[in-house]
Order: C-alpha cells, then sequence, then structure tokens
C-alpha cells in the first residue's frame, strides 16, 4: 500500500531531519532529469529557493505551522503566480508576469508549500491529452508513445514523475481525472465552488474547479483542506465550508450504485475487468453494490459541447491584443489588432472552441442549441439527484480505455469522445476522484468515484478505502 | 443535419474576431457540420415543462460590503503586461477613421 508523502516531508522539516532548500534543490533536479517527458512549461527556482530559505529561517526560530511546511508543488500554467511567466500553455499568454497570485496559491504558500515551477496543458485547457500546448505535448511516464491525458497532463506526469508529492490542476470536464487515470496518479475534483477561483485563467466559468493531484488520497485530502474555503474574490465560492473526516477511518456500510452506461459497448476489456475487480472488493468488504442507470450519460457530451465553448467564446473575449497577451505589431487600426492579435496568439482548437460557442450563442440558433443544452443540463442533474437519493457513491471507469498514442485522436470529435464519463459531475457539479486501479504491468487505469454535492469527504474517505483494499 | 456553409464559418469568424484563410474556413466547415450534428441529439429530447439550469451553487444575489478591498496589485506591474503604454494609460490605434 502506498505511503502519504506530504505528512513525512512536513514532519521532517519541522524537527530539521532536513530543509525547505533540501526539498527545493532536491524537487528541482529531479524536474531537470526529468526533462524528456516535457511536463513542465517553466520552473520558478529563484523564487522558490528564496522562499525555503525563508521557511528554514523561519523554523530555525522556533516557528514550525504549517499543514505543508517546506513541501514542493508545481502549478498547472493556468494558476495565476509569481517568479515567472503564466501561460496556459498559449502564444497568447507568453511573457505574462502575473501582477497578483491566484487565491489557491496564496492559501498552499500561507501553509509553508513552495511552487517549483509550472506545469504544461493544453492550451487554455482545451483537450484531453495535453497535445493542444502550444510547448509541444507531454509525454506518458508509463509510455513515452502515449499521451498524458489532459488537460492537466504536465501536473499529472509531474506527480507520476515523482519530481513533487503534488500538483495543482483545473478540471472543467474531466481535466484533473483524465490525466489522473492515464497517468496512474489519484486526482480530486471538488464540488463546484470548494476552491476559489480567483487569478486562475477562466475556462467555462459553470463547471471550472480547482484541485490537488497526488500520489495517495491522504496527499490530496490535505491539499484540498488547505485550499478550500470561501473567498469574496470569488463569488461563486461556497459559504460552507468543507466538513473534514479521517479519511483513515473505513466508511459505513455503503450504498453504492455503478453506473450502467458507464460498463457497456465501447468500454477496453481490461478497464472493464480492473473496475469489476474493484466492484468485487466493495461487495467483499460488506458494502451494498448494485447497478444504476443515468441515462442521459451520452446526453452529457453533447451539452458540455454546447455549453463549455459558449462560456469559453464569452471568457476568451478579454484577450483583444491591448492590455495584456500577444498583440499584433503590424496592425494599422483598433479592429486589426484585435483579429490579428486574436487570429495568432490562439491555437486550432482555442478557436473551434470559440466559434462553436459564438455559433451556438448567435441570433437564430440561441434557443435550439444553448437554452436546449441548459435544459437537458436540468435533467441530468435531476438523475443524479435520483440517485443520490438510494446511493451514497456512484462508480464508473474515468475513461473508457488507458491513455492512447500521440496523435491517435487527430479527429476533434474523437478527442472530445474521450469525456464522455466524467463531464456528466462536472455538468452537475459533483465531487468526484480518479483513483488509480491494481492493473500489474498494464498502463493506468482509474476509478472515478462520484459524491453528491458537497459530499467531498465522503468521495475520499471512500477513494481511501478503494486504494487500500 | 446540420448544414453549415463557408459563409456560416466566416461570419462566425468575424464574430469571434478571428480572421481565417480559405483552407482554414474548410476545415472548420467539415469539422463544425460534424460536431453540430452530434450535439443535434439534443433536438430529440423531451424538454417539456423543464427549466434551464445556468449555474449549479444555488446561490443567489451575492453580496459584499462596498467598501475598499486593496488587492496588492500596483498600476504599473499590470501596466507591465500591456503591449504598448504611455503616461500610465493603454495605446491603442486610431479608433475613429
Amino acid at each position: 500500500m502506498k505511503q502519504p508523502l506530504i505528512a513525512p516531508i512536513v514532519e521532517a522539516v519541522r524537527s530539521g531531519k532536513t530543509t525547505a532548500v533540501a526539498q527545493v534543490t532536491e524537487a528541482i533536479a529531479r524536474a531537470e532529469k526529468a526533462k524528456d517527458f516535457n511536463a513542465i512549461i517553466s520552473m520558478t527556482t529563484d523564487r522558490a529557493l528564496e522562499r525555503a530559505r525563508m521557511i528554514d529561517e523561519r523554523v530555525a526560530r522556533g516557528e514550525t505551522t504549517g499543514r505543508l511546511l517546506g513541501v514542493p508543488f508545481i502549478a498547472k500554467d493556468n494558476f495565476l503566480t509569481f517568479g515567472g511567466e503564466t501561460t496556459a500553455a498559449s502564444t497568447m499568454l507568453k511573457g505574462f508576469m502575473a501582477p497578483y497570485q491566484s487565491t489557491a496559491i496564496e492559501r498552499l504558500e500561507a501553509e509553508g508549500a513552495i511552487c517549483i515551477g509550472k506545469a504544461n496543458l493544453d492550451a487554455f485547457a482545451h483537450g484531453g491529452s495535453t497535445e493542444n500546448s502550444d510547448f509541444g505535448p507531454t509525454l506518458n511516464p508509463h509510455d513515452k508513445s502515449r499521451v498524458p491525458g489532459g488537460s492537466s497532463g504536465g501536473s499529472a506526469a509531474s506527480v507520476a514523475l515523482s519530481i513533487v508529492p503534488f500538483a495543482l490542476g483545473t478540471d472543467t470536464g474531466g481535466s484533473i481525472r483524465l490525466p489522473a487515470s492515464y497517468c496512474g496518479v489519484v486526482g480530486f475534483k471538488p464540488t463546484y465552488g470548494r476552491v476559489s477561483r480567483f487569478g486562475v485563467v477562466a475556462m467555462a466559468s459553470s463547471t471550472d474547479t480547482i484541485g490537488p493531484l497526488a500520489t495517495t488520497v491522504a496527499d490530496a485530502a490535505l491539499v484540498l483542506e488547505c485550499m478550500a474555503g470561501l473567498d469574496a474574490r470569488d463569488s461563486t465560492s461556497l459559504p460552507k465550508p468543507l466538513e473534514t473526516v479521517a479519511i483513515t477511518n473505513a466508511p459505513k456500510a455503503l450504498r453504492i450504485g455503478v453506473i450502467k452506461e458507464c460498463m457497456g459497448e465501447g468500454i477496453d476489456p481490461m478497464t472493464r475487468q480492473v473496475v469489476e475487480a474493484k466492484i468485487a472488493d466493495f461487495k467483499a468488504a460488506g458494502h451494498s453494490v448494485e447497478t444504476v442507470s443515468i441515462p442521459s450519460t451520452e446526453l452529457a457530451l453533447a451539452v458540455y459541447y454546447v455549453v463549455v465553448p459558449a462560456e469559453i467564446s464569452s471568457n476568451l473575449a478579454r484577450f483583444d491584443g491591448i492590455r495584456f497577451g500577444y498583440s499584433a505589431k503590424d496592425a494599422e487600426s483598433l479592429q486589426e489588432t484585435y483579429e490579428k492579435s486574436r487570429s495568432a496568439g490562439f491555437n486550432t482548437e482555442n478557436k473551434r472552441r470559440i466559434m462553436i460557442g459564438n455559433y451556438v450563442l448567435s441570433s437564430g440558433y440561441y434557443d435550439a442549441y444553448y437554452k436546449r443544452a441548459q435544459t437537458v443540463r436540468t435533467i441530468i442533474m435531476k438523475e443524479y439527484t435520483a440517485a443520490f437519493a438510494k446511493y451514497d457513491v456512484l462508480l464508473s471507469p474515468v475513461a473508457p480505455t488507458a491513455a492512447f498514442a500521440l496523435g491517435a485522436k487527430a479527429d476533434p470529435l474523437a478527442m472530445y469522445m474521450v469525456d464522455v464519463m466524467t463531464v456528466g459531475p462536472s455538468l452537475a457539479g459533483l465531487p468526484a476522484i480518479s483513483v488509480p486501479l491494481e492493473v500489474g504491468k498494464e498502463l493506468p487505469v482509474g476509478l472515478q468515484i462520484i459524491g453528491a454535492a458537497g459530499h467531498d469527504a465522503l468521495v475520499l474517505q471512500v477513494a481511501a478505502h478503494a486504494e487500500a483494499a | 443535419m446540420a448544414k453549415i456553409s463557408i459563409e456560416d464559418v466566416k461570419k462566425v469568424a468575424k464574430l469571434s474576431g478571428l480572421t481565417l484563410s480559405d483552407a482554414e474556413c474548410e476545415t472548420y466547415r467539415e469539422q463544425f457540420a460534424e460536431i453540430l450534428a452530434y450535439i443535434d441529439r439534443l433536438a430529440g429530447v423531451d424538454t417539456n415543462g423543464v427549466e434551464p439550469t445556468y449555474q449549479v451553487t444555488g446561490l443567489v444575489n451575492v453580496m459584499r460590503d462596498d467598501t475598499v478591498i486593496d488587492y496588492g496589485v500596483d498600476q504599473k506591474a499590470l501596466l507591465s503586461n500591456a503591449p504598448d503604454a504611455l503616461a500610465a494609460q493603454l495605446k491603442v490605434k486610431r479608433v475613429l477613421g
């Protein structure tokens, strides 16, 4: 069984057995060694070492508080951070120096954590493989010919490569869970609103969430606890505090629902086999396991690819070559500044999503696409609500298959289909986690555990149990 | 099945503040037709009496005190990311012809 990594580091820094500087220096060396995987866009070495020295001085003075004291981490490059550029892996933001930091980063720093670098992603988090990065794709740590999943592919790979004990990701339709599944790490997408998104490059505001990727559930839970909570700077952040549970305690007898639509045709036999083996473990441990239907599972993907592009088109309208970001030097008029800057700064997938979004929002199509999608969204949410009246948690694979080969999904719709099992919980705002399953020498496969809105703690507890069993 | 013409693509590109080559227009036309055909399955769903959901928090009219919050961000840091600035102001191309 995997042991938590963070608590022992904090303990060692606190007691003087190691120093924050040593932790950071070693993590930077590991990052350098793993350079071939292209998991990291830029390092924040100078600021990281400066913060580490400051922490070591504090410890020497006897100030040893901080739940993440001296722990190095990597943030997806769509988190605004000091110490280097924040690019969202896009040409549009190359050279951008954040004038302030994300709330999530500030809260982790307040607990003594140290950001050593910025992880690769699909530009503006548009993608499921990290191949849409303007800085080149990240390679899967288990097989360099395969994708790490996306869009938080660099974050998942950084944890899988043991560069850092945890990394931050964002999840709009599966962008934490999918790479966690493909890279064999834990990835948690909390309830919508659980973690403030202030200072994170916006993608689709009605489903964007922030969460941790880590080696164990206990590590992910600790990081979440440090970040969660109301923030006056994000009016969608939830006022109700995160419940905390001793996740090491076995959960009470659970009522578990296995989503029928996620176990049918199109599931790779290997994925089905390892998920079914875990379900059998739950039964053997005395939990009640039944099959439950979420009939709109496949419709959720159609809803997602209306709602999310619509919100993207709105959120990315701010990139106009005027205040920050790429600006075309050869423009002759204001309108040309807008069009030339956006055409050169955004990549093919960014443009595709912006245009689909503007299409479904445009006059004459709004009712048929956007409003209809938001109405079907209500139906999907009702199906989950009905399921959670009968079950404590729902289970499914995270994705129909393990990691696919680089370049295998050149068709945009084929790439979108990868999200079919993760977008439903995103549209409904539910907490969901990817936990690595026992696969022997095969490629990693993640089990998705979904909870009712607000029940983050239960999802983590069940995940810790799944990890241990 | 959604029919998308080159003109539709050009119109939506204009709305999006994007300029596309003819080859790009054709590629996007094919891809949009495929994506919209997939999305068209929503048309078959019975949505009678169902209200749309635009956000999931259940929060309504989130208010705060009408006081200044110091974000600790100075003008210089903000302007340092601007492509062109002069005398603490953003400089843009001519707006009126």
